[in-house]
């Protein structure tokens, strides 16, 4: 009779603890007991692993077998610690290699058929296990795809208990069992349309790119029809791909919301929730178990806000310090989960209910009160970490016409722009935490080495002392101001990019 | 006497003699009251051992411990101390201690016996 030791992983949020299942017999009746905070699906794993070992012709210990899943004070959920209580208990009758068990992280869950089945997380799962310097994991034969995507770590995929206790030096016949089928990873982005496809919009097209190559937050006003979403829907073609740490955590996210996961996901996220969407929905929540919201989705990707002035005013300024920070923690009893919240805000809404306030020709049908109320759901806080705010006109015949005639910028060639300015951003920001302009300090581009001269600045300063400007507003100017200095090509901002960058930010003209 | 009952029997005088060879002394074997039976009494150095004897001749309908379930632990405490009760000159100065036994094989006599001493 010996103490078995293994290794499973806890998730809490988007980090992996290590968890350590020993498993222990004492001379009592048989029984398997499971403690250290499980859950009710955890809790219910005797079953599962008694019905496991029967099927898989293997015998569970005559004696009581006590399992502790330690630390004991972290709260665990779910049935992804069933293989590792399996192994750990069959390896109380000395049947299995103890030292092989000891530096193995098992995760998956059991059927009562003995089969492995997948479980959602296993990409961070893994992950964590290799950060706590675990060489090997065994995951279920649906997940390894996903697993083999960490380095440094040799993944096992196993089809049966069977199959792991065998790797672990069991005398047993191999199985032959078709393995459970692995989640469909959900298909490509429905083929998103080409910028060349947007008519007219010529001002709009240019501060999109601008968005595109400073990753700023965006927020589009206009009336109905006049290519708000098409617009937004354009965004992530013209991002740059993910390098290998973003495509990491987006999968993660992928995983953790249970989609499937065969390969890296290197095309930046786009998620568009609907305007219906609870705070929980959006950052994250759950009762026990943390779920990544849309924004923990849209992280290194784009947040698409469709009717942004529908959303529920809490949800909105629930994005407020996510936004600010590029992370968000969700408090639990006994947890907290913190999710990458880097995410790229679009917003997209109509001037007033009915959509015609101000347009050229329409006939705005709503009270003067309705219109100042349906704007003022996007609070000023949250407006003021808004870079670019653009609006937007209906296409005119004539520009429709026009347009007809020379086509537009293709997603192609604003792709190559972006990556461009990107390029330059990244190589004058090279000895800087940031990568990105949207991302620097204020503090580093008002007194940094790059500071603005103040001829360049005068139209920013003239709107700080006017009070057109707050503070942060004065910084989100200066960023985008760098962003159309990149996307030119320019060494510095000149008082031309500082113009234009505050006339997107306000629509104040200098 | 039905089958299984035989069964019984010829495990339980299999388990006595196991625990003779071992130094047990039986005190006494099948006693009844109204709760219910116990199968073996035997006393070990300072101790009275109330004995739960299962008899299987195959593991078909899972493994004779198996069989012992919590209240069926909990009826054997109960029906020590009332053969404690019945018997004080016998207990006198002896601590209790329930054991289970299992006797597993096609043929009683030599059976496979597995023993869990000090049962909680």
């Amino acid at each position: 009779m010996t103490v078995a030791r293994t290794w499973a992983v806890a998730l809490t949020g988007a980090d992996g603890a290590l968890v350590e299942v020993e498993a222990d017999q004492s001379s009592q009746l048989p029984g398997l007991h499971i403690i250290g905070l499980p859950d009710k699906a955890l809790g219910e794993a005797e079953q599962r692993v008694r019905g496991a070992a029967a099927n898989c012709a293997l015998t569970l210990p005559r004696r009581r077998v006590t399992v502790n899943l330690s630390p004991a004070s972290l709260p665990k959920q779910g049935a992804g610690f069933d293989v590792a209580i399996a192994v750990a208990t069959l390896a109380t009758d000395g049947s299995l290699d103890l030292a092989s068990l000891a530096r193995t992280v098992h995760i998956g869950e059991l059927g009562l058929d003995g089969r492995l089945r997948p479980v959602a997380g296993v990409l961070p799962a893994v992950l964590a296990a290799a950060r706590a310097g675990v060489t090997h994991a065994i995951v279920p034969h649906a997940n390894q795809d996903e697993a083999r995507l960490v380095s440094g770590v040799h993944v096992v995929g196993a089809v049966t208990l069977g199959d792991v206790a065998l790797w672990h030096g069991a005398d047993l016949e191999p199985s032959e069992v078709e393995p459970v089928p692995a989640v469909a990873p959900p298909p490509a982005r429905a083929s998103v349309g080409d910028l060349a496809d947007v008519i007219g919009q010529r001002e709009a097209v240019e501060a999109l790119i601008a968005a595109a190559a400073g990753g700023h937050h965006m927020l589009m006003c206009g009336p109905p029809g006049a290519g708000k979403t098409m617009l937004a829907s354009r965004l992530p073609g013209i991002l740059p791909d993910l390098d290998d740490a973003a495509a990491l955590e987006v999968t993660s996210m992928r995983s953790l919301s249970g989609d499937g996961v065969a390969a890296l996901v290197r095309e930046p996220p786009f998620e568009s929730p609907h305007h219906s969407a609870t705070v929980a929905a959006l950052v994250g929540g759950g009762s026990r178990v943390v779920r990544p919201g849309a924004i923990a989705r849209a992280t290194n990707g784009v947040l698409f806000l469709d009717e942004a002035a529908e959303f529920a005013a809490s949800a909105l300024d629930a994005l407020r310090q996510p936004l600010e920070t590029g992370a968000i923690t969700i408090h639990r009893s006994g947890v907290s989960a913190a999710f990458p919240a880097r995410f790229q805000l679009v917003m997209a809404t109509n001037p007033c209910p009915c959509g015609s306030y101000g347009v050229r020709g329409g006939a705005c049908v709503c009270p003067p009160d309705q219109v100042r109320r349906y704007l003022g759901k996007l609070s000023g806080p949250l407006l003021d970490r808004v870079d670019i705010e653009l609006g937007l006109r209906r296409v005119s015949v004539a520009q429709a016409s026009e347009a007809g005639g020379h086509a537009t910028l293709s997603t192609a060639e604003a792709k190559q722009r972006v990556l461009g300015a990107r390029s330059r951003a990244a190589h004058r920001l090279r000895d800087t935490p940031w990568s990105v302009n949207a991302r620097v300090s204020g503090q580093w581009l008002r007194q940094g080495p790059l500071a603005l001269a103040s001829e360049a600045r005068r139209p920013l300063d003239a709107a700080l002392h006017r009070g057109a400007l707050t503070l942060r507003g004065y910084d989100r100017v200066l960023r985008v101001a760098w962003t159309l200095c990149d996307l030119e090509g320019r060494a510095a901002p000149s008082l031309h990019d500082v113009g234009r960058a505050l006339f997107m930010k306000r629509g104040i003209v200098a | 006497m039905a089958d299984k009952d035989v069964l019984g029997r010829a495990g339980e005088a299999r388990a006595a003699a196991y625990l003779r060879e071992r130094g047990y002394r039986i005190l006494d074997q099948n006693w009844r009251c109204r709760d219910g039976e116990i199968d073996l009494v035997a006393a070990h150095g300072g101790q009275l051992v109330f004995v739960e004897v299962k008899t299987r001749r195959g593991v078909g309908f899972g493994h004779p411990f198996d069989a012992i379930t919590a209240r069926k632990l909990a009826r054997l405490h109960r029906l020590a101390v009332a053969w404690v009760v019945a018997h004080p000159e016998d207990a006198h100065g002896r601590a209790v201690r329930v054991d289970a036994l299992a006797v597993l094989g096609p043929d009683p006599t030599t059976a496979e016996i597995e023993h869990i001493a000090g049962l909680q």
